[in-house]
């Protein structure tokens, strides 16, 4: 009996141990071969170490490839989609937990119908919209469909927090002489911290990785977003795999590197997009 | 203070924004899709009233070839269902009951969910390069030379080519919702069970599958809905070819959009995607309410 238990938990680890390098061995290779000539990728040494570490396949990617300028077109969209959604969240959760007024609970289903909404339901319009509004090609025309696109999940998540604060802080405040925009900034804002984390961290990822919209709202280099811009480089390196493997890696560590740090936080906030929803 | 919140233009300012946003971005759109559904329309010139034609035609032309996508997306969600959420639920019950490295492995599990589908997309193109990708060399060094393929070029292997990464990559994804099921399993029920002598399986069965139902079931219309919307890593691996093999509704979409400017066929497309969607999610509740 204790033999058979034995052998049954070796055999669980054997199996979430190779689940675990089925997971971690396309980024280990894209780890290495991002350093690696060709030489050594197509054959002399395709899973192993790089022998030679060729930091010069990353001068090319950022140079020739562009990928300096897509990498800071992604961290200003998305900063911008963070500030935004942010702002309207908050604002607007306040009015539906805070302010009183008789249809905030339905408005407030009303906002949670957006964590369904598939975005091929705005392909269409928003992309004639922007023409129409000579938006396309700018960075306008990503940042705002990303910040609708955040805008429940971040109320949902908002809402839950807001909740919390107890309602004897605005009544101190108000009796103190504050107005509602300064029981707004000075008290609730300050207290919303670990609120503003999770929404930030769930926009950045939304948007950083967005391929969709990027692709058919931007066409313009100048203005590309990483994914389209690893798409665009590719195609330009077909032959040559190491500056791709760095353009790979440079689109991915700043994903890993949040991960690293605040991996229980990102996982509450997959968690609660989904289950609430 | 209530007097000062129930401050009409108070309420206006603070909402005002999200409204906006949110209306014009997300819910205007369903409409305007809806709408342009029924014109023919090149997106500049003018539109032209064609009634349901637009749907008619989607549903019986082979040319556009819409149902042939349409089961593609199916064999995924079908793949998805039986296949992914299975594995995902395994490891969940596994890291639920709180074995040692649980953070860790759930942590690793997860990871493919954050990359980005692009670069997902690009690392398997390189798996699957006939010529230098670690597949075929793989087969090669072990005398399986015949056993080769030019993956995602082939019509016979494409689909399968394109199905394994988007499979793999969100097994993390439906692990964690789960995992986060087992764990909201009250302590004391296990305990109980185990005391009355019931196996690990037994508790499994009986105790945490019953209570985590509302999660399957959520994990379910998931993995539906989001097979019928996938679109990133087709698009980076084959963009629905060979001779249309891998082709699914997203990606007749954008074609139809982008490269014939037939907006008003995009616009049924997108239609019948959100309408799909939706169908599928009240069906899946509905079953499983059902089984009650």
């Amino acid at each position: 009996m204790r033999n058979s238990r034995k052998s049954t938990q070796v055999l669980i680890y054997v199996g979430l141990i190779l689940w675990a390098l089925v997971n971690l061995f396309p980024i280990y290779w894209m780890f290495t071969f991002s350093l690696k000539n060709n030489a050594e990728i197509f054959g002399a040494n395709v899973i192993g170490l790089p022998k030679e570490w060729l930091w010069s396949n990353y001068t090319k990617a950022l140079n020739t490839g562009k990928m300096g300028v897509y990498f800071l077109n992604s961290v200003i969209v998305a900063a911008a989609t963070i500030a935004i959604t942010l702002a309207v969240a908050l604002m607007g959760t306040f009015a539906l937990t805070r302010l009183i007024w008789k249809q905030k609970k339905t408005l407030n289903k009303f906002f949670m119908l957006g964590l369904t909404i598939p975005i091929h339901a705005s392909i269409v319009p928003v992309y004639v919209t922007l023409s129409r509004l000579h938006m396309l090609n700018t960075r306008w025309a990503l940042i705002i469909p990303y910040a609708a696109f955040s805008l429940s999940m971040a109320i949902l998540v908002c809402t839950g927090f807001m909740n919390e604060i107890p309602r004897d802080l605005d009544e101190a405040a108000c009796i103190d002489g504050c107005s509602v925009w300064g029981i707004f900034f000075r008290i609730i804002v300050p207290l919303m911290k670990p609120a503003v984390a999770t929404v930030a961290i769930y926009t950045f990822l939304q948007c950083w990785n967005e391929l969709m919209f990027a692709n058919i709202f931007i066409s313009k280099s100048s203005l590309r977003t990483l994914p389209v811009g690893v798409q665009a480089l590719s195609g330009q390196y077909t032959t040559d795999w190491g500056p791709i493997g760095a353009a790979l890696v440079l689109a991915t560590f700043p994903t890993l590197l949040v991960y690293i740090f605040l991996s229980k936080k990102i996982q509450e906030s997959f968690i609660a997009g989904a289950i609430k929803g | 203070m209530n007097k000062m919140y129930s401050n009409k233009l108070h309420i206006l300012i603070f909402i005002f924004p999200a409204l906006l946003l949110f209306c014009a971005i997300l819910i205007a759109p369903i409409g305007a899709s809806a709408y342009y559904s029924f014109f023919d329309w090149d997106g500049f010139g003018e539109k032209t009233f064609i009634g349901l034609a637009n749907y008619k035609e989607l549903f019986t032309s082979d040319a556009i070839g819409f149902l042939k996508a349409l089961r593609n997306s199916l064999l995924l969600a079908v793949l998805s269902v039986f296949l992914q959420l299975p594995l995902a639920l395994a490891l969940a019950l596994t890291l639920g009951k709180k074995i040692k490295g649980e953070r860790f492995f759930l942590s690793v599990y997860f990871m493919p969910v954050l990359i980005s589908t692009v670069v997902i997309g690009q690392l398997w193109l390189k798996i699957y390069n006939p010529n230098y990708g670690i597949l075929n060399v793989f087969l090669k060094a072990i005398g399986l030379e015949k056993w080769t393929h030019i993956w995602l070029g082939e019509k016979a292997t494409a689909l399968g080519a394109v199905f394994i990464p988007t499979l793999w990559q969100y097994v993390g994804y439906h692990m964690l919702l789960l995992y986060a099921g087992v764990k909201s399993v009250p302590p004391e029920l296990r305990e109980a069970a185990m005391l009355d002598g019931a196996t690990d399986g037994q508790v499994n069965r009986y105790i945490v599958l019953p209570y985590i139902k509302p999660i399957i079931r959520i994990s379910v219309i998931f993995a539906v809905t989001g097979s019928l919307k996938s679109f990133d890593l087709i698009y980076v691996l084959t963009n629905g070819g060979p001779l249309h093999a891998t082709e699914v509704p997203s990606t007749l979409m954008i074609d139809m959009l982008f490269l014939r400017n037939r907006y008003g066929m995009g616009s049924t497309i997108a239609v019948m995607l959100i309408l799909l969607c939706f169908a599928f999610a009240l069906l899946i509740s509905a079953a499983f309410r059902g089984e009650d």
